[in-house]
């Protein structure tokens, strides 16, 4: 049962990616990435990260999804402009995708995977949280640093178009 | 563990069939004696003016990154409160300086208006919000 739902987040998060690189409609492959989040978001609870799944549903499905639809509402005369259609320099972009592929590859097939019993699923969140606000306290006061300076930067740089 | 996602899992299919069941519910019994203004878009009651895809002002994407920041520290925030009763009161002062720092940003957007909310002015549109009709509402209030 757990296999057969693996494949079926599988075949959505295929599916839907496919759409987002092949769909000539822009909101199209805007809706669809919502399936490809939604898909790995489940891998991640295949893999027994609890809480990295629900961080990829609140942050990508609840937040970045939203901007990029925004990003799509802000463009002027979306009707008539064709931006996913054209693609060009397709020979530079199939080397770059080979040499990745075969890059991702070589260890993949080089390494000798073994079928032990899978982990026990367990949630993570009070071990994150633990170690948190214990022996990573001090990056976790730098990531507020560095979410300030995002949220500056950000705000600055969506204020000049006005 | 597993099976908890399970009944997540279950929700979210019957959500998803509950939604569509009841379109297909009523494209099956609903009578189909459709008009000109049955059809219109719906605008509160109000006769629908101009195109459906306006161009949006661009304040609206920066409250959206404003979202997005404070969206991560919600998610910084939710492992703090699993484990605030075993770590205890020092964990409090922890969040405490990462909020403040925060707030610091929260402060600059609010300073520099971009939680502002704007009065709609369609530059090159027609209607009610055109900025040719709101002009002459302006200049009304001031011979008024």
């Amino acid at each position: 049962m757990a296999d057969l739902i693996f494949w079926l987040f599988w075949g959505l998060t295929v599916a839907s990616a496919s759409i987002v690189a092949f769909s000539k409609n822009l909101i199209y492959a805007v809706f669809s990435l919502l399936g490809t989040f939604i898909g790995v978001a489940a891998m991640y609870i295949f893999l027994n990260a609890d809480f990295v799944a629900v961080t990829q549903i609140v942050i990508y499905v609840g937040g970045i999804l939203v901007l990029l639809i925004f990003g799509i509402m802000l463009t002027n005369r979306i009707t008539q402009t064709v931006i996913s259609e054209s693609s060009f320099q397709k020979m530079f972009g199939l080397t770059v995708v080979f040499a990745v592929l075969i890059m991702v590859l070589i260890p993949v097939l080089g390494h000798t995977w073994t079928n032990g019993e899978p982990m026990a699923f367990q949630e993570t969140i009070h071990q994150i949280g633990t170690l948190l606000f214990t022996d990573y306290i001090l990056l976790f006061e730098v990531a507020s640093i560095l979410l300030l300076g995002a949220l500056i930067g950000a705000a600055t740089l969506a204020r000049k178009e006005r | 563990m597993l099976e908890h996602y399970g009944t997540a899992l279950a929700l979210g299919i019957v959500g998803f069939l509950l939604m569509y069941a009841a379109f297909i519910i009523q494209k099956l019994v609903g009578p189909k004696n459709s008009t000109d203004v049955k059809l219109d878009t719906y605008e509160c009651g109000e006769e629908p003016e101009g195109e459906t895809w306006i161009q949006f002002n661009v304040r609206f994407y920066v409250i959206a990154l404003i979202f997005i920041i404070f969206d991560i520290e919600v998610v910084f925030l939710f492992p703090w409160a699993v484990v605030f009763k075993d770590l205890g009161f020092l964990t409090f002062i922890e969040v405490f300086v990462f909020i403040s720092i925060l707030v610091v940003g929260l402060a600059y957007v609010w300073k520099k208006g971009d939680l502002q909310w704007v009065k709609m002015k369609l530059k090159y549109g027609t209607g009610r919000y055109s900025a040719s009709n709101l002009l002459e509402k302006e200049n009304l209030k001031e011979a008024a």
